[in-house]
């Protein structure tokens, strides 16, 4: 088990690596230049070619590209994820807080798409064919196949804007006013979560149907179970087989996911800033905020997969 | 002898899309306390269908008890729903069921301690260490060394064999009247089938446990059964002791089945043909495509009903009671 842990560790770290590595010299590809931008941006200014070269100089863009990388890597493993290009601000300091803000959406998100989706997979399972497992293939279906942006707008035209029950924009800490959090919670919430529950419920609807014919199932019936027993001692934790580690990707999408919704809810969370960050070209910070969602996503892997063995006893870590 | 079991009339049929298949047809039969009873037939003939609907286990849909009542001491079983509460009070306590695939019998995720115990404290009430013990107990006398240490086991980490002991041993905890062996032994190879066969006979006989043994392998029940039901496309086709149909086999299809035993040094002599689609079959003997004795009355009357021989001994072909051949 623990060297099993200690090799899944070897592996995210070199995975992170070669993402780091590929964001690096993706950006640098990428047509565009923080300098221009930075420029673009003090017109009051007057720059002469000898003041950009000066600029580009402080900021360490001018080293040859494995010097960058190896600088921005070996300061980020000692905790300094260096200064922003654009606005000179300190990145580890922000992107504390963003991060915050992102995995209080995050986990929120997760815990109702991990409470919800299985719920709603069961239900239709168990009543096959009726109403309520229609009304949950078309929710499902909605969810897998709709947009979210489109969704996030349609909520906040009928929610924020016409029945204002819900304010339209922005994230407060659930410390600073836990009544504002909740109901600037909900929407971004439900459209991060929906997706997740979507596929989960129709993944989870899939694996029940299927576990409800095995013959350990009718072996429960045999010994006399009644069918909350049956559902609950028997079927559930093997139909969860397949659903545990579809949560790892869920969890991914949740991230991605983020990138978008916070941009369209106007929250100061991660994924804003890295869109931000992104249309200023800001090197240092898209570099920052990809290695730290990757190191999300790494972790969130690397705990499905020790959850997987404790669901199912055959597998076994060696 | 006390008359346990009385199955009169079942009827099961499955709605599939090629039409209403008659997987059970109209089966009568008995079983007294602490007897052995046989139900042979070759796949597909609705054995195991008959016994899943006597303990209400038929998936519905598509299946369905159309007909019949089974009196288990007493109470007609069909009154019951599938799913109650009385129903599910007497499946594993007083009849039990071993499956025929040991290997997906028993729940992978779960240890054998749990789902021996869950049983025992679901019909007895017992605490659970003390449930804990008699299962242990119990893996001891089916012959699963070291059981103690054995029961914390999960499901994967026992071979064939030992998961049917332990299937075995799940059916005895609540001392059942009744259990019902669905070719509880086809799956395992000859001389695991033996020890099995030794090991079940063995139990009944100890606990005083009626048991229904259904199997395609006449060789299986021969030694120890008091009675045979021969099944034949959904009906039975003849009953009475081991020795009334051993000597004297009066239906055909039994005398084909008793001469597809092998016997060391003799060629076998299998049933030529197919068994008859249960879709849609008329009630003519649907065994008269297969049969060497068959007449043309055979493909015009209705097959007859189950006719006493002699003694215990019935049969349902006509021609063979009238003495024609």
């Amino acid at each position: 088990m623990s060297t099993y842990i200690i090799r899944r560790l070897f592996h995210s770290v070199i995975i992170i690596l070669i993402v780091s590595l590929i964001v690096f010299l993706l950006l640098r590809a990428l047509p565009g230049d923080p300098i221009m931008m930075l420029i673009a941006q003090n017109t009051n200014m007057e720059w002469t070619p000898e003041m950009i070269e000066a600029l580009r100089d402080s900021k360490g863009l001018n080293d040859s590209l494995p010097v960058q990388y190896f600088r921005w890597f070996s300061m980020m493993l000692r905790g300094d994820f260096g200064v922003s290009i654009m606005h000179n601000y300190n990145i580890g300091e922000q992107l504390k807080s963003k991060v915050v803000v992102s995995m209080m959406l995050g986990i929120c998100s997760f815990a109702v798409s991990i409470i919800v989706g299985p719920l709603l997979g069961i239900i239709s399972a168990i009543r096959r064919g009726k109403f309520i497992d229609n009304v949950v293939t078309i929710f499902a279906n909605i969810g897998i196949t709709a947009p979210q942006f489109w969704i996030a707008i349609l909520l906040i035209f009928l929610f924020s804007m016409r029945l204002q029950l819900l304010p339209i924009y922005g994230y407060t800490l659930p410390w600073v006013n836990l009544g504002l959090c909740i109901r600037q919670s909900i929407l971004p919430v439900f459209v991060t979560a929906l997706g997740p529950i979507a596929s989960t419920a129709r993944q989870t609807r899939s694996s029940v149907l299927e576990v409800l014919g095995e013959d350990y199932v009718r072996t429960a019936w045999a010994k006399g179970m009644n069918e909350r027993k049956v559902l609950m001692k028997h079927v559930l934790k093997n139909s969860l087989m397949p659903i545990v580690t579809l949560q790892g990707t869920m969890l991914r999408q949740i991230v991605g996911g983020s990138v978008v919704v916070e941009r369209v809810f106007v929250i100061p969370g991660m994924g804003k800033f890295m869109v931000d960050a992104m249309q200023g070209r800001d090197y240092t910070v898209v570099q920052s905020v990809t290695v730290v969602m990757t190191l999300v996503v790494v972790i969130s892997y690397l705990i499905v997969d020790l959850l997987y063995g404790w669901v199912d006893p055959r597998i076994q870590y060696d | 002898m006390d008359r346990l079991l009385t199955v009169t009339g079942l009827s099961t049929e499955f709605r599939t899309e090629r039409g209403i298949v008659k997987a059970v047809n109209n089966i009568s039969y008995t079983v007294n306390e602490s007897e052995i009873v046989g139900l042979v037939g070759e796949s597909g003939c609705g054995k195991s269908v008959s016994q899943l609907s006597v303990m209400q286990l038929i998936p519905n849909p598509p299946g369905r008890i159309v007909a019949g009542s089974v009196d288990f001491d007493g109470t007609d079983l069909l009154q019951y729903k599938r799913e109650s509460n009385e129903m599910c009070a007497i499946r594993g306590r007083y009849i039990s069921m071993i499956f025929q695939e040991p290997m997906t019998s028993l729940n992978p995720a779960l240890t054998i301690c749990r789902q021996m115990t869950e049983v025992m404290i679901e019909h007895l009430g017992t605490e659970y260490k003390e449930a804990r013990e008699k299962s242990i107990d119990m893996l001891d006398q089916v012959g699963i060394p070291d059981a103690a240490k054995r029961i914390d086991d999960y499901p994967h980490q026992f071979s064939g064999g030992m998961r049917q002991r332990v299937m075995v041993a799940m059916a005895m905890l609540c001392n059942p009247k009744m259990i019902i062996a669905d070719e509880a032994t086809t799956a395992l190879d000859a001389t695991i089938q033996a020890q099995l066969l030794e090991l079940l006979y063995g139990m009944v006989d100890k606990y005083k446990t009626a048991l229904v043994m259904v199997t395609h392998n006449l060789g299986v029940v021969a030694r120890y059964v008091n009675r045979i039901n021969v099944m034949y496309a959904g009906s039975i086709v003849e009953s009475g002791t081991v020795n009334e149909i051993w000597a004297n086999p009066m239906h055909p299809y039994t005398e084909g089945l008793l001469s597809c035993v092998p016997r060391l040094g003799e060629k076998l002599v299998p049933i030529k043909g197919m068994p008859p689609s249960l879709v849609n079959r008329p009630d003519t003997c649907p065994f008269a495509a297969r049969c060497r004795y068959r007449q043309k009355q055979c493909f015009e009357q209705p097959v007859s009903e189950l006719t006493l021989v002699e003694g215990t001994h019935y049969s349902a072909c006509a021609v063979k009671l009238e003495g024609k051949v």
